[in-house]
């Protein structure tokens, strides 16, 4: 009956998502003297039956999932698309990232179903551990591999092999939570065990702070050698959170905060493109057509769109550099204003919401770490990018998750949102047969 | 681990909503300050996403229209007669700003005027485009008459209805194409803007309202109407000598006619032939005073308000004291005398204006809206008066007979009453190169003068007073012609 409720309830929210998305759409094309051709209709359409193709599978292969998680990250996908597509018509020559991206969803879609069919139960990959975990780490270095490394805006987080560009951080990013996940669940007991103390602070066993310490080494050559800081202050949130999640001990917290402080100030004393990123934050209006340039027309952006937006279709979003990928939120902000902001701010926490929720209902520790992870690469990522682009946080360039353009991005959080579904899938099996 | 889920949620939520404050900060709290942000252009950019007004010539001509564009501006300002307009359209660049009646009118053509935004209650419901658009004054026909005649020589032709000021015609060559400047590739654009601030030929100046030029001997109607109206001078009186040489006061060198020639005579017969030895008598017994009061009342010295940008002022000197020599040169347009086309067309226009008056001259003849109904109609005015009524009569018939008898013979229209008066104004001896001049009026008979038209063809070879009859004439004589045997 639970299973039925649940994705008859799925189905009813990807619907009203969907609405929502071909709405945008629709005004995205009416309005006056719209630029979006029409025969990419059809790319719009692939972009919504996937979201069906999603639902299908989830039926099929975990019916008794979460019903909120498809609808949702549909949603944000559906208006991201529509968004891309509306910055790309602005262009005097598009680069047809509608196609491309309705491409990229359809990979995603299918990375999504492949994971449901290959992962019956995600307790098995705790077996795959150290594999998962070189193949993270082999991942996350593979842009530092001369030949096939590539630098794109300053950042050296892209592979091309062949015809294929793609981000493996973004893949390598899964396969560490996992990895912290397993490794964590094992040694979890020990690293919560303090023998001694600094005063009020148990302190632990100092063999045992070692993986700490190589986390956060490993996000610290990300930053340094790939220029990357959104990936880097990722991982070391990811591994702290799960850390601490793992151990219960608060002193890991403090440990974490103490090590990101310490790395935060030596990347700022050493590298000129941390200080750059970090003066434009504390003042964008030092060079408001330089370097500041973008952070201030993200502001304008949405001082234009005020409460309501100007509409879609009816702002200038495309004169903020990168407008499809890193500040697409601006743009939302701009023509859905705070209304539309606000939506999607909602729309990631109650990915959240979902995500920990997951990790709360599973009694196998192993699962519960690894939804808490999932959720904050989620959760983190949507955040530090959202507080990049509204200047709450200096601006680290990762995508916006499911909403920017990008087939990396877009597929791996499929990927991650099916390890979720297949973990609450699993758990609510557990329940119905206990 | 529960606990720490659950804070870890805790956590996330304030993040997030950190983000939320700061989005109604950004959205609501400081909204109005960053638009109103100097730095912040999207107001501007506003301008140019939105459709303009076009501007049409007064046979229907269209000079400048809006036309959808698939870029980041949704309109793309466009130019059909391409250089032709040039200097009166000007251009609409995002970039590079604005010029001519791009500029003068970007309310109007905006819709951001009280008359276009707001004409009745209904419009505050009802959700429509109210761009401005223009009817100029100017004529295509007369346009392209000057164009082609002017050629591609360097000059300026400017023609104008004397009783109110409404421009006719206004070319100045070379031009250039306000296209490539409104070019929304800025890179491009610019590139073409760089290119033509680097030509030598500076296309962009409006040679015929922004850059000055010695009158030559065309100044001479000023100098005699400066001795008509102060009385110094009749129609009988003074009859100056014959002779081939001035001497003005305090000089030891005579100042000489052309070709070294001998005249003299009364005011018709020194108009007539163009004689420098007598005019620039006239001139210093005019005095520095009449002869300055009469320049600045045809509107030398004076910032001209012309609906058009940057025009230059027209120049006479205004100090004599010790320098009588420069007194007797600016009396034949020489020495400091520095004019526009359009100053010389206007006074020529004022010569012929009934009551001797210079009109505020101006390219606009009415503001439409979108349904076509006349919001605001330029009004004629005065700008300055000239000369008195009678005065203005004697010069009439002095200007007359330089066509019927005079240097200006090709200005001639046969049915039609014209006056002129060419000019001549040596740039140097070797080789001898000039500037060519033709001012002048046209009047269907028994009727007020309705077009004086002022031509200069720049460095032309040859120094005799005969280059200003023989050059320019014909240009101002095609435009006259064509303008009255029209309806």
């Amino acid at each position: 009956m639970l299973r039925a409720v649940r994705r008859n309830t799925e189905l009813g929210l990807i619907v009203l998502g969907t609405l929502v998305t071909v709405g945008a759409y629709l005004l995205a094309s009416l309005a006056e003297d719209a630029t979006i051709p029409a025969n990419i209709g059809p790319f719009l359409g692939i972009v919504l039956g996937l979201q069906l193709v999603a639902h299908v599978a989830v039926r099929r292969l975990a019916p008794d999932a979460d019903g909120t998680l498809v609808p949702i990250a549909g949603l944000l996908n559906g208006l991201g698309y529509v968004f891309i597509v509306r910055l790309d018509a602005a262009r005097a020559d598009p680069k047809g990232l509608a196609a491309l991206q309705s491409v990229w969803a359809m990979v995603g879609i299918a990375a999504f179903v492949a994971t449901l069919v290959l992962v019956r139960r995600v307790r098995d990959l705790e077996a795959y551990r150290w594999t998962i975990g070189f193949l993270g780490i082999g991942l996350l270095m593979l842009p530092l591999v001369p030949g096939v490394g590539r630098e794109y805006f300053g950042a050296r987080i892209w592979v091309s092999i062949g015809p294929i560009n793609f981000q493996p951080g973004e893949f390598a990013k899964i396969l560490l939570a996992i990895f912290f996940a397993s490794y964590l669940v094992e040694k979890r007991e020990l690293l919560a065990v303090s023998s001694r103390r600094l005063g009020p602070i148990p302190l632990p066993d100092l063999k045992h702070l070692g993986p700490v310490v190589l986390a956060w080494g490993a996000s610290l050559v990300v930053m340094i050698s790939q220029k990357d800081l959104g990936s880097s202050l990722l991982f070391f949130t990811l591994f702290v959170a799960l850390l601490w999640v793992a151990t219960e001990r608060a002193t890991y917290l403090v440990i974490g905060a103490l090590l990101f402080a310490g790395g935060a100030f030596f990347a700022h004393s050493q590298f000129t493109h941390v200080q750059d990123r970090v003066a434009v934050w504390l003042d964008p209006w030092e060079d408001p057509k330089g370097d500041g340039f973008q952070i201030v027309e993200a502001q304008f952006a949405f001082s234009t769109g005020g409460v309501t937006g100007t509409g879609i279709n009816l702002g200038s979003p495309s004169r903020i550099p990168l407008a499809e990928t890193d500040f697409i939120f601006a743009a939302i902000g701009e023509e859905l204003g705070l209304v539309g902001a606000t939506g999607v701010l909602v729309a990631f926490l109650l990915i959240i919401g979902a995500g920990l929720r997951i990790a709360l209902r599973t009694d196998v520790p192993f699962e519960r770490l690894l939804a808490t992870g999932l959720t904050v690469l989620i959760g983190v990522q949507s955040f530090i990018i959202m507080a990049g682009v509204i200047r709450v946080l200096p601006l680290t360039g990762v995508t916006l998750p499911f909403v920017s353009y990008g087939g990396s991005s877009l597929i791996a959080n499929y990927v991650l949102l099916a390890l979720l579904l297949r973990i609450s899938d699993d758990t609510a099996q557990r329940e119905a047969t206990r | 681990m529960t606990r720490q889920i659950r804070l870890l949620g805790l956590g996330l939520m304030v993040c997030f909503l950190i983000l939320f404050v700061q989005l109604n900060r950004l959205t609501i709290f400081e909204a109005q300050r960053l638009n109103d942000n100097p730095v912040n252009t999207r107001a501007i950019l506003r301008d140019f996403s939105q459709p303009r007004g076009t501007v049409t010539t007064a046979d229907g001509v269209v000079i400048a229209r809006s036309v959808p564009s698939k870029d980041r501006f949704q309109f793309q300002r466009e130019f059909p007669e391409a250089d032709l307009f040039a200097h009166v359209s000007g251009f609409f660049s995002f970039t590079l700003g604005s010029s001519g009646v791009e500029k003068t009118y970007n309310d109007e053509l905006a819709g951001r005027t009280i008359d276009l935004s707001f004409q009745d209650l209904s419009d505050l419901f009802v959700d429509k485009d109210r761009v401005g658009n223009l009817t100029l004054t100017l004529r295509a026909d007369l346009q392209r008459i000057a164009r082609d005649q002017l050629g591609e020589r360097e000059g300026s032709v400017v023609a104008l209805d004397p009783r109110t000021g409404e421009i006719l015609a206004l070319v100045s060559y070379p031009s250039y194409d306000p296209n490539s400047l409104a070019d929304h590739d800025t890179a491009a654009a610019a590139r073409v803007q760089a290119l033509l601030d680097a030509s030598p030929e500076k296309p962009r100046l409006a040679r015929s309202y922004q850059d000055r030029y010695f009158p030559g001997s065309t100044f001479k109607v000023v100098t005699a109407t400066a001795g008509l109206d102060s009385g110094k001078v009749t129609v009988d009186e003074p009859r100056y000598p014959a002779t081939d040489g001035y001497l003005a006061p305090g000089t030891t060198r005579p100042l000489r006619n052309f070709g070294g020639a001998s005249c003299g005579g009364a005011l018709f017969e020194i108009l007539r032939i163009s004689c420098n030895t007598a005019f620039a008598q006239m001139g210093v017994e005019n005095g520095p005073d009449t002869m300055l009061g009469t320049a600045q009342a045809f509107g030398f010295n004076q910032d001209v308000p012309i609906d058009l940008t940057a025009p230059a002022r027209s120049n006479f000197p205004t100090d004599f004291t010790q320098n009588l020599p420069a007194l007797a040169q600016s009396g034949i347009g020489q020495n400091d005398v520095a004019a526009t086309p359009l100053q010389m067309a206007m006074v020529a226009g004022a010569v012929a204006n009934d009551d001797g008056n210079v009109m505020v001259p101006h390219v606009l003849r009415d503001v439409r809206d979108i349904d076509g109904n006349i919001v605001d109609t330029y009004d004629p005015d005065v700008w300055t008066n000239a000369m008195g009524a009678g005065t203005a009569q004697i010069m009439r018939q002095a200007m007359i007979g330089v066509v019927e008898s005079g240097t200006a013979t090709r200005l001639a229209v046969p049915g039609f009453v014209v006056g002129g008066k060419t000019g001549t104004a040596q740039l140097g001896t070797d080789p001898a190169r000039s500037h060519a001049w033709i001012i002048g009026w046209g009047a269907r008979p028994n009727e007020e003068a309705s077009i004086a038209v002022a031509v200069i063809v720049e460095g032309q070879p040859g120094a005799s007073e005969q280059t200003g009859g023989r050059v320019a004439a014909p240009i101002a004589q095609a435009i006259i012609a064509t303008y009255l045997a029209g309806p």
